[in-house]
């Protein structure tokens, strides 16, 4: 029988970034990715396109995180050097492209100097051809320096940088407008700030276009919920009409999920719920799938059995 | 469903005889449309009418019970297809699937294994809520469901596409009212009959969504009342428009053909992109998935995906405003407070143990509201804090008075150190993930 006509069409479209610059272009990288660009919700091919797949960003800190041991093993003895971890996260892992947090920068840590950062990204940029994230320690104040002596060392290369929040919007603007690199928005799980955020730049006159969303990453289980229909909500809005919501946008989910005590402890402690060297990555690639649904474009990962799921899901 | 005044109009007998005491129909529609007047109350209004308006007035997507007893699941009669336009109202249910090919023994111990399949997460049970038995090929239908019924504390779901086995094994554990899992093209009169016969629920599937409404209708027609639409299929973007569009013609367009839950289920040969596929489709509007791996590592995600999604994002999630005893405190350990909202709770408490340095949490009650939002709207005050101490009586549980504040909260420290027997009050971090290197700078050895 006859069955409803039930497609929507949407008013308007997310817009379409790209991150990284080849040679051609003023920068050295050997590929490019391209994010957004939809005119539907996720997997909706009779609303209408999503012309860009979502991918994914290998997670790679300047200084080894406090993560599991198994989680260690399944990246190998590479995770110690940061430039090793990202040759071996793009060519066997599959990532599209390198997330790096800078976190030897904070005092507590390594207290790496400005320079010292700006040096390891130069390296990182021959080492890898693929685009980068760039993102600070941590710490506000520090970052400002960090990441206006990275966004040099980098310039011309069209990273993505991290990021923009309330407090320090007007700096990030003008160090991606000086050295050409794209913006990560940053909100605190509320979609009025990541409203305010992306005003604010505007306002000040940093392309809309050069932007990506973030609305800070909840682990699976701690808040997941909250980001889950922000980030819903901020697409089907985007997809309404709503210009300052209609972004790509970014999930790290790596950084958050390994740090869940789900993710992480043993049977010993969560008696029952399974051994953890098969839980964790399960519990990564479950939370990427699900922000997936939501509207992600961009999901930063780390264990390479659940870069490898999700990689496959999205092909 | 509410319906409108004209809904109600239109089957009226539109005569205006005034024997209901309004001057017109129109009228007398307007009152019941207002639920002021009962349908009823017309004199005149024909049977058929009267069936066409509860059939519209009831909700666009069934309610369907699988099981009986004690242990009945149910799914549908949901209204919306985003979380935030009101809320998820009947959480989607994971069943596990036992292969045809196991012994009897077998069988039992896998059912004993979903059995205990129940975990406890942020205060409440999540589990698995559905044995499925796989019945084609086998020898035994009747003993392989027989053997559910008697040791599965869950409902059951039949599974199967051949109508021979399908019919002993509903026939033998009717009582039970297992959902009959599921009618194809190739056999749809047959599990018709079978479900009609049995009065079980029935899923159903079909090559297209046409033909799936005709199925329904036809199923309908045959007396089968409770059922579900299901999707089998190895893709994800494939299963996300089969429920978007059935869901949108049920909740939208009134669609009533489809007007049932989901079922799921995906077909991989690997366990892990099967079991991730699980949560997009519990994500996106299933009511039941179905899974093959039953390890604890492939359902414990997948639960807690379930409990995400379905959780009211109309209500604050609190956790009750108590004393937190995280590892075992003794005399000298650390005393903090937070807020009573779940995700501050969960937060600190995570990062606490995470500190591995045993503490105390003193939990305040601020309405659900996290440590600004309850500043702000003024649910949070040192008065109500040294009021959460006392009454918690942290006091007695520790030698020292030092107190561990919110970072995000610094302006109480004066305050508190004046007002109260807590001489020194510590500004902790702003963030939760900060807390494990601030308790071992200021509490470690």
């Amino acid at each position: 029988m006859k069955i409803p006509e039930i497609r929507t069409t949407s008013k308007s479209r997310i817009s379409t970034v790209t991150i990284g610059a080849l040679k051609a272009d003023g920068g050295t990288r050997g590929s490019t990715i391209t994010i957004g660009g939809q005119s539907a919700m996720p997997h909706l091919s009779f609303d209408g396109e999503s012309p860009h797949p979502p991918v994914i960003a290998g997670y790679i800190s300047d200084i080894v995180p406090d993560w599991p041991d198994f989680l260690k093993e399944a990246i190998g003895s590479e995770i110690n050097s940061p430039l090793e971890w990202a040759q071996k996260a793009v060519e066997e892992f599959g990532v599209n492209l390198i997330s790096i947090k800078l976190r030897g920068g904070l005092a507590e840590t390594k207290d790496k100097s400005p320079e010292e950062c700006a040096g390891l990204i130069e390296d990182l940029l021959k080492t890898v051809d693929v685009p980068l994230i760039i993102w600070g320690s941590g710490n506000e104040e520090k970052d400002r320096l960090i990441l206006q002596e990275c966004s040099q060392a980098a310039r011309g290369e069209n990273c993505l940088m991290g990021s923009a929040t309330e407090s320090n919007y007007l700096t990030m603007a003008a160090i991606c407008k000086a050295d050409k690199h794209k913006l990560i928005s940053e909100a605190p799980v509320d979609i009025n700030i990541g409203k305010q955020v992306n005003i604010l730049l505007d306002d000040n006159g940093f392309s809309l276009d050069d932007i990506v969303m973030f609305q800070t990453t909840a682990a699976l289980g701690y808040g997941f919920d909250y980001v889950y229909t922000i980030m819903e909500r901020a697409r089907s809005a985007g997809l309404q009409g709503d210009k300052l919501m209609a972004r790509p946008q970014l999930c790290d989910v790596g950084e958050e999920v390994w740090r869940t005590k789900e993710a992480t402890v043993g049977e010993d402690i969560l008696e029952g719920w399974g051994e953890a060297r098969k839980r964790g990555p399960m519990w990564e690639a479950v939370c990427a799938e699900g922000y997936l649904q939501a509207g992600a474009d961009i999901l930063i990962m780390a264990h390479p059995e659940a870069i490898r799921t999700i990689r496959e899901i999205i092909q | 469903m509410a319906l409108t005044g004209m809904q109600i109009y239109k089957q009226l007998p539109r005569t205006n005889c005034k024997k209901c005491g309004f001057p017109t129909c129109m009228a007398f529609a307007m009152q019941v449309a207002a639920k002021q007047k009962a349908i009823s109350d017309c004199p005149d209004i024909s049977e058929e009418a009267t069936v066409a308006l509860s059939e519209q007035s009831s909700p666009p997507m069934k309610l369907v019970k699988i099981g009986s007893g004690d242990t009945v699941f149910e799914t549908g009669q949901e209204t919306v297809m985003y979380r935030h336009e009101e809320k998820f109202h009947r959480k989607c249910g994971l069943a596990v699937k036992l292969a045809a090919n196991l012994s009897i023994a077998e069988l039992e111990s896998g059912i004993d294994e979903i059995n205990s399949r129940n975990f406890t997460r942020v205060g409440k049970e999540i589990k698995v809520e559905f044995c499925a038995i796989d019945l084609d090929g086998c020898s035994n239908p009747a003993e392989r469901a027989q053997t559910a019924a008697d040791k599965s504390r869950l409902p059951i779901i039949l599974s199967g596409e051949d109508p021979l086995p399908m019919s002993t094994a509903a026939a033998a554990i009717k009582d039970k009212r297992p959902l009959i899992y599921r009618a194809t093209a190739a056999n749809i009169d047959d599990f018709i009959k079978i479900a009609a016969d049995n009065k079980l629920p029935l899923a159903v599937s079909a090559g297209t969504l046409e033909e799936l409404a005709d199925f329904t209708l036809k199923a309908k027609d045959a007396g089968v009342e409770d059922m579900l639409l299901s999707f089998k299929g190895g893709n994800i973007g494939e299963a996300v428009r089969f429920s978007t569009h059935v869901r949108r013609s049920a909740l939208i367009n009134k669609f009533r053909p489809f007007g049932y839950p989901i079922i799921s289920e995906f077909e991989s040969d690997s366990e892990e992109i099967e079991t991730v596929l699980i949560a997009a489709a519990a994500a996106k509007y299933s009511g039941i998935v179905l899974i093959k791996g039953r390890e604890a590592w492939q359902v414990t995600p997948n639960l807690t995906i379930i409990q995400d999604i379905y959780t009211d994002p109309q209500v604050p999630n609190t956790v009750e405003a108590k004393l937190y005893e995280i590892g075992s405190p003794n005399e000298n350990s650390p005393v903090m407070y937070t807020t009573n909202f779940s995700l501050t709770y969960f937060s600190v408490a995570g990062e606490v143990e995470r500190s591995k340095i045993p503490s105390y949490i003193c939990v305040v009650e601020t309405e659900g509201l996290g440590v600004l939002n309850s500043w702000a709207g003024d649910k949070i005050s040192v008065e109500k804090i040294l009021k959460a101490l006392k009454d918690q009586k942290v006091a007695e549980k520790v030698k020292h008075r030092k107190l561990i504040i919110p970072g995000l909260l610094p302006v109480f420290k004066a305050e508190i150190e004046d007002l109260s027997e807590w001489k020194e009050v510590i500004i902790g971090p702003e963030t939760a993930k900060e807390i494990p290197g601030f308790l071992n700078r200021i509490w470690g050895k």
